[in-house]
């Protein structure tokens, strides 16, 4: 079939030629999908915006040999443009695209991994919540459906409890993939406040209303947690992760 | 796959920007084909243009000494300076003869996921130069497509600290597109039209 059609969010793009661009997108059935936007550089062109980076569309591909054509867009979530006008927003959606690049592939279908990437981008092109939280709380649920889910909530050695369950510091080791009891912990583990791991589970949790509820210091531990993690994980880090806060 | 040596110079023009693997191979056998002092010449010239071609230290753009022509010429406006990403924006500019101010490249637009950060572009060297002169106005004329947006959006923050008025080309460039596509009368209008942002 030499034409199809996807929902795709688009994840990055490159110059091509003269005019074109190879557009990089995570689609709805389909998981990775590359392909050419013919023209879309000259100001003139059809496609306008709509295949600018975290721009949810309604995409017709034509099949070619190497890399399909993009034939036809319809705009479905027109979020680059509120992204573009925060920086902290656009350094945020930065980490959320070249995470979603690197945990799909272009042979597997990423249904869940589709809707966790518009939903996110969704929200902070509304601002609903502070961008650093919204990227926190996407990295560790896209890792989460990757395969690497974290655990906050008991020892993830012994499944025992935690000193944080009585409001103590409790270790938390990225190796190990969350909270660990005193007994089982490695000497010298990085230990955090009882606050920054209930943090860690709300976000995990998608809790908004209790994650926003903690201050900026527990957040900036819960960031160094979760920058950790991701970098621990996806093999060469994300570059995006250097920038913004 | 080539043989040696030609495999390497199709492998070389596929590095360049904007060129795939087909048109690397047909420029290669292009100069495989061509009269020697054709390529001679090309050869010459590369390496004289890697030897002769610098930056302009006060703006960025590219120049033979110092100064650009631009920044030597004492009858333009030193009171505006106009920020764009890449030495082609200015002669895209220059064309349309609305502009008589001076330029300020970036060298690109702030792409996290492709690395580059606001310290990969002339930025600090854009605050300085802020400082020490006396300045009316500051056009952000990134490209009209997401990066450039951001980097516009970046800069005005930055730019909020030198109370310096800012103003960004609005009307007539739709988004997506390069500022280098951009006819001379609709990137004129876009001049004319300019908002200011802070
Ligand atoms: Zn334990
Ligand atoms: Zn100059």
């Amino acid at each position: 079939m030499p034409l199809y059609r996807d929902e795709a969010v688009v994840l990055r793009t490159h110059k091509l030629g003269e005019s074109d661009r190879i557009v990089t997108m995570l689609s709805r059935d389909r998981g990775q999908i590359r392909a050419v936007a013919k023209g879309v550089r000259r100001t003139a062109s059809k496609f306008g915006a709509r295949l600018e980076p975290f721009m949810v569309a309604d995409i017709q591909f034509f099949e070619g040999r190497t890399l399909d054509t993009i034939t036809q867009a319809e705009t479905l979530g027109a979020y680059g443009g509120n992204i573009a006008a925060d920086f902290d927003r656009y350094a945020v959606a930065n980490v959320m695209v070249e995470t979603a690049e690197r945990l799909t592939t272009e042979d597997e279908p990423a249904r869940q991994q589709y809707l966790l990437l518009v939903g996110a981008l969704r929200s902070l092109a509304r601002g609903e919540h502070p961008p650093g939280l919204t990227r926190d709380s996407y990295l560790l649920r896209a890792l989460s459906l990757a395969g690497w889910a974290p655990n906050f909530s008991e020892c993830v050695r012994c499944g025992g409890e935690l000193p944080a369950a009585h409001g103590g510091g409790t270790a938390l080791v990225v190796q190990l993939g969350g909270t660990v009891c005193d007994a089982c912990a490695p000497p010298g583990s990085p230990r955090m406040s009882a606050e920054t791991i209930a943090l860690l589970g709300t976000l995990l949790a998608g809790e908004w209303g209790r994650a926003k509820a903690h201050g900026e210091g527990t957040r900036a531990q819960a960031r160094g947690f979760v920058s950790a993690y991701t970098q621990w994980h996806i093999e060469r880090g994300i570059r995006s992760l250097r920038y913004g806060h | 796959m080539y043989e040696g040596i030609i495999q390497d110079l199709i492998d070389e023009f596929g590095r360049l920007p904007g060129i795939g693997p087909k048109s690397a191979q047909r420029i290669t056998f292009h100069i495989v084909q061509s009269q020697s002092a054709d390529v001679t010449r090309l050869a010459e010239l590369l390496a004289t243009v890697r030897e002769r071609v610098r930056f302009c230290t006060q703006c960025g753009n590219v120049s033979e000494q110092e100064l650009c022509s631009i920044c030597r010429d004492a009858r333009r406006d030193a009171g505006l300076i106009c920020v764009v990403e890449e030495p082609k924006d200015v002669v895209a500019i220059e064309r349309t003869r609305q502009f008589r101010g001076l330029y300020h490249v970036l060298g690109g637009a702030i792409s996290p996921i492709d690395g580059v950060g606001p310290d990969d572009l002339n930025i600090t060297q854009l605050m300085r130069r802020l400082a020490d002169t006396e300045v009316r106005e500051v056009i952000l004329a990134t490209d009209p497509n997401l990066e450039g947006e951001a980097t516009a959006t970046y800069l005005t923050r930055l730019l909020k600290t030198l109370e310096v008025p800012v103003s960004r080309l609005a009307s007539g460039l739709p988004v997506g597109g390069d500022l280098e596509f951009a006819d001379e009368i609709t990137l004129g209008r876009a001049f004319e039209g300019r908002l200011t942002v802070s």
